[in-house]
């Protein structure tokens, strides 16, 4: 039905559309934390932030593990720890949800379409008592 | 004995899809009931922190026993090589299948954390019976289906009867895993029993006969198969027997426990004490679920009778609720024995204060779970018999009966 | 009235011991200071086991100070009941890991009141019965619940011989960042588990009770004969709630 030119046009218009679209999404690689959370101040995570953001899910599972079963609360990995450093503070200063809409974790998992299932039980924001 | 021949349900197709459009409404608001207390939480149910498990576990205990019965009538032709039960085996294997997915639907979506279930299947505490119990139900499903393929595929049917002792092997261990769920547990003193496991085994030969019965029955009536009375009759005879099986092992249960001082409040609270317990001990469980259906099936006249027999069927089935209503609820209400020789005179978590039961009122989405359980194992069942060759065109006494009709006749 | 010079030697030798002194307790006063306070690094071991001894003839008549506290401490008291929900209702469905219960003797009418909580046995039913290994023993004896890959399916509620356990039935809007706790899991007292953690020796219960003047549980280290519950326990009969069971708990009562 369509000729030849007219199917690479279509298909480079669509590769065109999802760059554009992709392009616009809020993560990229270049994205940084804004606000003023502790993290914005601070040149990466505690990992080199490209290998925090591929692997947070597995450091954080194998953490509440150790943490758990094991006891041991000195630790980088912590949800505490990630939490304290990237909240944000309303202009009260009372600390923001850390999952709520435009907060630093739906940042990314609402782009990547990827359900939080950390908050269910522990607090979106320093609780310090 | 000629040559059994299988076929399709052939109701016809309004009726049909009527079956299937009201057991799948009520499947549905089973489903949706089920959302609704995963959203909300189990708050909205009749359950507490003193009686946490309800009517949804009423309704799924219920339904894996009596589908671990079901696959009786199948194993009595195979292992124990009764001709007249052979035909019956394609729809005991189906029963047993559907039944069993209904009652694991209740329970996996009774959960606190239903969206966990991988966590279930991949995280394992091999201590735990539970942990058991979902490889044995899962696998029970598994054994069946090769029963079932054994028994319907020409070309296996020599397989069918180590299929068949491996499957009653299995359903033993199944059924004595779901009594153990109760009968391992030293906290409580309903349960703490090693005569659970056997008890449950009895009761899923009640169960599942009786369930069995009223679908053969039914879908034979609804098609104009002719059903004649030897094969009702063995059936609705080899029920009694197992009704008399229970109500011993109830005997020997209660008796046991008069003699074991420690349990005599325990005793005395189902017997004469508990209120809708002692109810659903006497009227439930011994009268309408075991008395009264015996009589009716050894009765000279009224065990001759079609309607009777279904009647009869229908009170075990009853019976066997509220006995697992008892069981449940019942050993979950009655007060923990924390300090024997003392009385509770206050506490601040309900530790059963002067004697007092924990209270438990069922809540309407627990019950609708419930049913929709039932439904979903009835809906299988029937597209099971409509699409597949599960029923015997007739099971009329020339056919049905190993004796050539003669049985009938000495009757 | 003494004119001597003043020995320069001896005061130059007595400030240098006290310096002496000074840099070597120092160090020591800070450690244990810093030790007190530090998160643990290395995983736990059986070389701990944590224990309580409660004397039922300290505890007082109508004082909720260890409920109070352990629900302060924990966040239980943070939880609210669900809008239409009925009230008596909520009392019996919200979560719990201490109560106060009173007993009376059938036969000498004598009453005796004691807090219950989780009994930390050495061989929990709970831990046995658990289907994916949620409900465990930690090696220093806690009993508690690993709510990640709890599914909520209660038969460790239906397993405890104490009926210490909790379900969380309602969505948990508030809750503290040590604590975590939210709905469809179980619950119950693991002795404070993050304040041992973090290198604390006291729980929660046991600070109240004492602050209130009673002092009627103490809390430690049940392998370490120095500790004050072992002190205590070497003092004073003790027996478990349900001997027959044969669970080893980690928490004992005196006057029971």
């Amino acid at each position: 039905m369509f000729g030849m030119v007219t199917r690479r046009l279509l298909a480079g218009l669509l590769a065109g559309a999802l760059v554009a679209l992709a392009g616009n999404a809020g993560a990229g690689a270049d994205w940084k934390q804004t606000g003023n959370a502790k993290a914005t101040k601070l040149e990466q995570c505690v990992r080199p932030t490209p290998e925090i953001r591929r692997n947070h899910m597995a450091l954080l599972k194998h953490q509440r593990d150790v943490t758990v079963h094991e006891g041991v609360r000195k630790t980088p990995d912590a949800l505490a720890g990630c939490i304290d450093c990237h909240v944000n503070k309303d202009p009260q200063g009372k600390p923001v949800p850390v999952d709520s809409q435009g907060q630093f974790c739906s940042s990314c998992h609402a782009f990547a379409a990827v359900q939080l299932d950390c908050f269910q039980c522990h607090s979106t924001v320093p609780t310090g008592r | 004995m000629k040559k059994i021949q299988f076929s399709e349900w052939g109701i016809s197709s309004p009726r049909y899809w009527g079956l299937l459009a009201f057991l799948a409404a009520v499947a549905g608001i089973g489903g949706l009931a089920a959302l609704y207390m995963e959203h909300h939480g189990h708050w909205v149910t009749g359950m507490t922190n003193q009686v946490v498990w309800g009517t949804p576990h009423i309704f799924a205990v219920f339904l894996i026993v009596a589908a671990s019965g079901a696959l009786n009538v199948a194993s009595v032709g195979s292992v124990f090589g009764k001709k007249l039960y052979k035909p019956l085996a394609p729809l005991s294997g189906l029963l047993a299948v559907a039944l069993l997915l209904g009652g694991l639907m209740v329970l996996v979506l009774d959960l606190g954390r239903p969206d966990r279930l991988i966590v279930a299947m991949t995280y394992y505490n091999f201590k735990s019976i539970f942990a058991w119990n979902i490889i044995l139900y899962t696998g029970f499903m598994a054994v069946v289906l090769v029963y079932l393929f054994t028994m319907m595929e020409r070309k296996m049917n020599a397989y069918s009867k180590p299929v068949g002792v491996f499957a009653f092997v299995w359903r033993l261990i199944l059924t004595t895993g779901t009594g153990s769920i109760f009968g391992f547990l030293v906290a409580r003193e309903a349960y703490n029993s090693a005569l659970l496991a056997p008890m449950f085994i009895v009761m899923s030969f009640v169960f599942g006969t009786a369930i069995y019965i009223l679908v053969l029955m039914y879908a034979f009536r609804a098609d104009g198969r002719p059903l004649g009375d030897v094969v009702v009759f063995r059936l609705k005879n080899l029920l009694g027997v197992f009704i008399a099986g229970m109500l011993y092992f109830t005997l020997v249960y209660h008796i046991t426990n008069l003699y074991i001082t420690e349990n005599h409040e325990f005793v005395a609270f189902v017997l004469r004490d508990g209120g809708i317990f002692t109810a659903a001990f006497w009227l439930g469980h011994m009268l309408v679920g075991g008395l009264i259906p015996l009589v009716i099936i050894y009765h000279p006249v009224l065990g001759q009778s079609r309607q009777w027999i279904a009647g009869a069927c229908a009170l075990v089935l009853v019976g066997g609720l509220a006995n697992m209503y008892l069981i449940i609820i019942g050993g979950q209400a009655f007060p923990m024995s924390l300090f024997p020789g003392m009385t509770i005179i206050e506490s601040g978590f309900y530790d059963g204060v002067n004697g007092l039961p924990a209270a438990y009122s069922p809540s309407i989405p627990e019950l609708l779970l419930g049913l929709g359980g039932v439904a979903v194992a009835l809906l299988l069942t029937t597209v099971g018999i409509r699409m597949l060759r599960f029923l015997p065109a007739s099971l009329a006494d020339e056919v049905a009966d190993p004796h050539g009709g003669k049985t009938a006749a000495a009757h | 009235m003494n004119t001597e010079p003043t020995d320069a030697g001896r005061r130059e030798f007595i400030g240098k011991a006290a310096a002496a002194t000074a840099v070597a307790v120092a160090p020591g006063v800070l450690l244990h200071a810093a030790a007190e306070a530090a998160p643990r690094g290395e995983p736990v071991t059986s070389k701990v086991r944590w224990g309580m001894l409660i004397d039922t003839t300290k505890c007082a008549d109508g004082c909720r100070a260890c409920v109070d506290a352990c629900d302060k401490e924990n966040g239980l008291d943070l939880q609210t009941r669900p809008e239409g929900e009925d009230a008596g209702k909520w009392n019996q469905q919200r979560a719990i890991w201490i109560r106060k219960v009173k007993v009376r003797d059938n036969l000498t009418g004598r009453v005796t009141g004691l807090p219950v909580m989780c009994q930390h046995c050495e061989f929990p039913p709970c831990v046995d019965v658990c289907p994916t290994g949620a409900s465990f023993r930690r090696a220093d004896g806690i009993v508690m619940v690993d709510r990640h890959i709890c599914i909520g399916c209660r038969y460790c509620m239906m397993a405890c011989p104490y009926k210490a356990r909790s379900f969380i039935h309602e969505a948990v809007e508030e809750k503290l960042t040590h604590a975590p706790r939210g709905k469809g899991c179980v619950e119950s007292c693991n002795f404070c588990v993050h304040r041992l953690d973090n290198g604390r020796t006291t729980t929660a219960c046991q600070d109240a009770c004492a602050k209130d003047g009673h002092a009627a549980i103490v809390f430690g280290d049940l392998r370490d004969p120095g500790s004050p519950v072992a002190k205590a326990l070497a003092q004073h009969q003790s027996n478990q709630i349900r001997p027959e069971l044969k669970l080893n708990t980690g928490v004992r009562y005196h006057g029971l």
